[in-house]
């Protein structure tokens, strides 16, 4: 059988999984349904690395026309499913990271509602099969079903704690931005159907070129209105505004899958839409796309590292920072070159592996504590070095300290896209982990001093932050006397992955090759309508620089010079002025958001054109 | 009919849509029950229905079911637009489901649903 | 935000995308046009595969892959309905009293159940010949049963409607879809491909596989939609709200 054939099982896998923990899961102990959710995820981890493994460089975009509907002289009627590096990739993270979360849930979790012990492993396999259906079709409309299938999995698992009142909203601002995001994309969706009579990818892109011009409206209204609605799941300026209030209050084993993964896949969508859709001569120029995702990119890497910075809620910091990295990813591919997109290649894989151990340890607070605020927990996990260990070194890796992934995603992130950038980089880095950094310091170290209104201010309640004070424990049984093995060794081996990332000669390789067949449009249609192999240019792989961990280390000292002076000055008992409107900005209102959406559709257009 | 008339027809169903869309942003925007603003988002969803079944008509069209038919007595309209629009129908309608169950919990749990009044979250 | 602020945001980004769409619009074919290129295919595709029901072809064979993942959609939202909506610690159940019902009422929900349930299974039946399907059908077989509600009361419903079996059918359902498609893997063929005989175009055995998947969303859409409504219903008329102050702004 060849590897072609076994992609749709990477979705089918995790999906029969769900199946039979809910079919038997009034009868299944616990145990066995979280052993049946690590098998069915593990499974589908297994075949995605092997498909990956089997892919040779010489034929590297495997395609399987489910049903067999293969098209003939470039025209069918079936959906299919591509299994070229990038999206094969983002598989195999995907399922490795879900494998992780429930590791790190094992047997800890608190596991409502009764007699449902398959409840939870199910939603997170349904969630894997959305991912990586997501990232392996071929087709705009099958994208969109995965889309939403990832999407209403997502909400449910983020309001999973229902008894409280922040998931419950958070999970609805959640649902509602992204449910509208998905239907500004369905209704682009519509438009290129009604232009070119097409839902294949490769299909709308080769139409298109049949007719090579400069766009026309209608083609920059369905770039826009699609990128606009995974730029939703992205989280870019500024669509950005749900992700902190999901990421704060999701279960924390959620958190690792929803900023390692999910949001990068956003962005994932946004490229593959636009190098097998528009990349070509009917499409959108290359200097417009650019100039759009640019903007939006720095826009959102200086937005989401000052937030990051003002956050004492530790999940909303570390969601604030997964906003600013999505500002660096999006300068990366907005360089439209496989250079660059080689570079966020690398840099996603080490950021899911840094960021989901940083929600790891911050979930041993939250369930040792009852607390995930920074002040509140002032030098209280003194008792934690190993937790505290890793959350450093998550920070460190997150400022860009060689070798870790991160580094050397950002290196060449920053060679690629050119000088200016590489101040961007490096501000954004110093920023993230600087935040990481000092609330290492206070929490674990219990450097500085004592916030100064930690008896609870009259009036409080009514201010402009959110402090991660009195939240209720994840674990069964309430706070946890002891520390399980699989949460502490889960955020230890995601770091290890972090740093492999960078080590690896073979990983950088085959990064490099991934992104040039990544940003092949005529290879992708011809590899995909015509069955041809068609090989992208060999190009030179994404490598470590001087310069580049030059300016590692250099962020690496700012983030901890940043975080040292943070603990050293008294904390203030207000925030300063400046910082109010952007706080303002964050209301958590549902309805904000959306105009905020409306605004960024325009935006965007106004970019494009 | 003249032809400016027919031009407005030609265009007419995909300006609903959009209009529809707009209508359920705005109805979300200004919303003060989080019910009214599911409906909103339905609404938003609606749009989506008018654009791909007015893109999927064809003139004189009848319903792509040959059970009654002899395939090709008759232009049948796009099956393909209306597999979609069933596919989307489902999507909405359990999204809906979803959302209606998040706003029972937020009524229980902030004892409101006016989006105004939920200050959980901020900054 | 303010309100203010928020209005001019939203003002400037409706007036934006109306213009956008506008400008689209104007770039569209005209309605009612006769360039469909993909559905001419579809509905040759449909004929060459003895389905009457050219949707029901795209649906469940062409594109049975969509369906799938629409499948999982609502398998997942039913699973995040039973999940979100659950009794936590702080609620209590009150058994749900007997309540008196119109004779009329009665009457007619008594006379119509059972035509409902069986036009349900009939609009099951013929997704491959008729306008219908596993989708549509299901969804009235569940509406059937909930006419109990109507004709006697919630008790009544509940004897009809042990949970945990219809969650086993959702989870069948769902199952099923899928080992037909591995089963075309296993047989040599692509994974759902249509490896059934295709039948005589217009009966009921016609479209090989259509009718098989079409069933297997009519038992889980039917069974899911059970499981969504009494969760619903059981926060409706047995779960009490949390002990504290009277409930101000609950859901209605």
């Amino acid at each position: 059988m060849s590897v072609a054939r076994l992609l749709p099982l990477i979705v089918a896998v995790p999906m029969f999984g769900a199946a039979l923990l809910v079919g038997a899961g009034r009868r299944l102990p616990r145990h066995a349904a979280e052993v049946l959710g690590c098998v069915f995820s593990g499974g589908a981890a297994a075949l995605a690395l092997g498909a990956l493994a089997a892919t040779s460089g010489a034929a590297p975009r495997p395609a399987e026309w489910v049903g067999g509907w293969r098209p003939r002289h470039g025209a069918g009627v079936g959906i299919v499913l591509v299994g070229d590096p990038v999206g094969l990739g983002l598989a195999a993270l995907v399922s490795v990271l879900v494998l992780a979360s429930l590791a790190y849930a094992w047997r800890y979790f608190d596991e409502p509602p009764p007699r449902h012990a398959g409840s939870y492993p199910g939603l997170v396999l349904l969630f894997q099969a959305g991912m990586c259906g997501f990232a392996l079709t071929g087709d705009l409309f099958n994208a969109f079903v995965f889309f939403e299938l990832m999407g209403v999995v997502a909400y449910a698992l983020t309001g999973y704690r229902v008894e409280e009142a922040r998931p419950v909203q958070g999970a609805l601002i959640f649902a509602l931005v992204n449910s509208l995001g998905g239907y500004a994309a369905l209704l682009g969706i519509g438009l290129l159907y009604a232009r070119t009579g097409e839902l294949g990818l490769a299909q709308i892109g080769a139409r298109l070129d049949a007719h090579p011009g400069g766009p026309d409206p209608l083609l920059v209204a369905a770039f826009t209105l699609v990128a606009a609605g995974l730029l939703v799941k992205a989280a870019a300026v500024p669509f950005h505004f749900w992700l902190a209030d999901a990421h704060a209050v999701a279960p924390t084993p959620v958190c690792m899958l929803l900023s390692g993964v999910m949001v990068e896949l956003g962005l994932y969508g946004t490229a593959r839409v636009y190098w097998t859709v528009f990349a070509g001569p009917g499409g959108i120029p290359g200097a417009a796309v650019h100039r759009a995702l640019l903007v939006l990119g720095v826009l959102t890497a200086l937005l989401g590292a000052v937030m990051c910075w003002l956050q004492r809620h530790l999940k909303r910091l570390l969601a604030y920072s997964t906003v600013a990295h999505t500002g660096v990813f999006l300068v990366g591919l907005a360089t439209l070159g496989p250079r660059g997109t080689g570079g966020v290649v690398l840099y996603v894989l080490g950021h899911a592996g840094v960021k989901a151990a940083l929600f790891a340890c911050t979930g041993v607070l939250l369930d040792r504590y009852g607390s995930v605020d920074e002040h509140q927990l002032h030098g209280r996990a003194r008792e934690l070095p190993w937790v505290g260990g890793l959350f450093a070194v998550g920070g460190l890796a997150l400022a860009g300290l060689p070798p870790f992934g991160t580094a050397l995603g950002k290196a060449v992130v920053e060679e690629a896209a050119g000088g200016w950038a590489t101040a961007l980089c490096v501000a954004v880095s110093a920023a993230t982990g600087g935040a990481v950094l000092r609330a290492a310091a206070r929490v674990f170290l219990g450097l500085g001093a004592r916030h100064p209104a930690d008896a609870p201010a009259p009036g409080e309640e009514g201010g402009e932050e959110t402090t991660g004070k009195d939240e209720e424990p994840e674990t069964r049984g309430g706070l946890l006397s002891r520390i399980p093995d699989t949460m502490q060794v889960v955020p230890a081996v995601l770091l290890a992955g972090a740093l492999a990332v960078g080590l690896l000669p073979g990983l950088r390789a085959a990064a490099g090759r991934a992104a040039a067949a990544f940003t092949d449009h005529r290879g992708y249609t011809a590899s995909v309508l015509h069955g041809v192999p068609a090989p992208p240019a060999a190009g030179e792989p994404p490598d470590w620089s001087a310069a580049g961990i030059l300016w590692g280390l250099l962020a690496t000292a700012l983030a901890v010079a940043l975080a040292l002076a943070a603990v050293r000055r008294p904390v203030p008992r207000e925030a300063a002025r400046w910082t109010v409107p952007l706080r303002r900005l964050h209301s958590g209102h549902a309805g904000d958001y959306v105009a905020w959406f409306l605004a960024g559709v325009t935006v965007l257009a106004a970019l494009v054109l | 009919m003249n032809a400016i008339g027919e031009n407005a027809m030609g265009v007419l169903p995909y300006a609903v849509a959009g209009w529809l869309f707009l209508m359920g942003c705005y109805g979300l925007a200004t919303s003060r029950n989080l019910i009214h603003a599911v409906g909103c988002l339905a609404v938003c969803q609606a749009s989506t229905y008018v654009l791909l079944l007015a893109i999927g008509y064809r003139r004189g069209g009848t319903a792509p079911v040959f059970s009654d038919v002899t395939p090709g007595s008759r232009p049948v309209v796009d099956p393909v637009v209306q597999a979609l629009v069933l596919t989307d129908i489902v999507i909405g309608a359990t999204v809906t489901a979803l959302l209606l169950s998040l706003v029972i919990q937020i009524a229980k749990r902030h004892r409101t649903v006016d989006p105004d009044e939920l200050s959980e979250l901020r900054g | 935000m303010s309100r203010r602020v928020r209005a001019w945001v939203l003002v400037l980004g409706g007036l934006g995308f109306a213009a956008l769409f506008a400008a689209a619009c104007a770039g569209l074919p005209h309605f009612g046009g006769d360039l469909h290129p993909y559905g001419d295919r579809a509905v040759r595709a449909a004929l060459l595969r003895h389905t009457a029901n050219a949707v029901a072809s795209v649906n469940f064979d062409q594109r049975a892959f969509d369906t799938l993942g629409e499948e999982s959609i609502l398998f997942g939202a039913v699973l995040g309905t039973v999940v979100l909506l659950r009794q936590t610690r702080d609620e209590n159940r009150r058994p749900p009293a007997p309540a008196p019902v119109a004779a009329p009422v009665r009457r007619y929900a008594r006379l119509a159940l059972p035509v409902t349930l069986l036009i349900g299974l009939y609009i099951v039946a013929h997704g491959q010949l008729s306008p219908g399907g596993g989708f549509q059908g299901g969804v009235v077989v569940a509406t059937a049963l909930h006419l109990l509600y109507i004709a006697v009361d919630y008790r009544a419903l509940e004897r009809i409607r042990p949970v945990g079996l219809y969650e086993v059918g959702d989870a069948a359902g769902e199952a099923a879809y899928l080992l037909v498609g591995t089963g075309a893997l296993v047989a040599g063929a692509a994974f759902l491909a249509n490896v059934l005989p295709y039948g005589t175009f217009n009966t009921l055995s016609s479209g090989g596989t259509v009718p098989v998947l079409n069933a297997a969303i009519g038992v889980e859409v039917a069974c899911g939609v059970v499981v969504l409504l009494a969760r619903f219903l059981d926060q409706a008329v047995e779960i009490e709200d949390p002990p504290a102050d009277a409930p101000e702004g609950a859901a209605k």
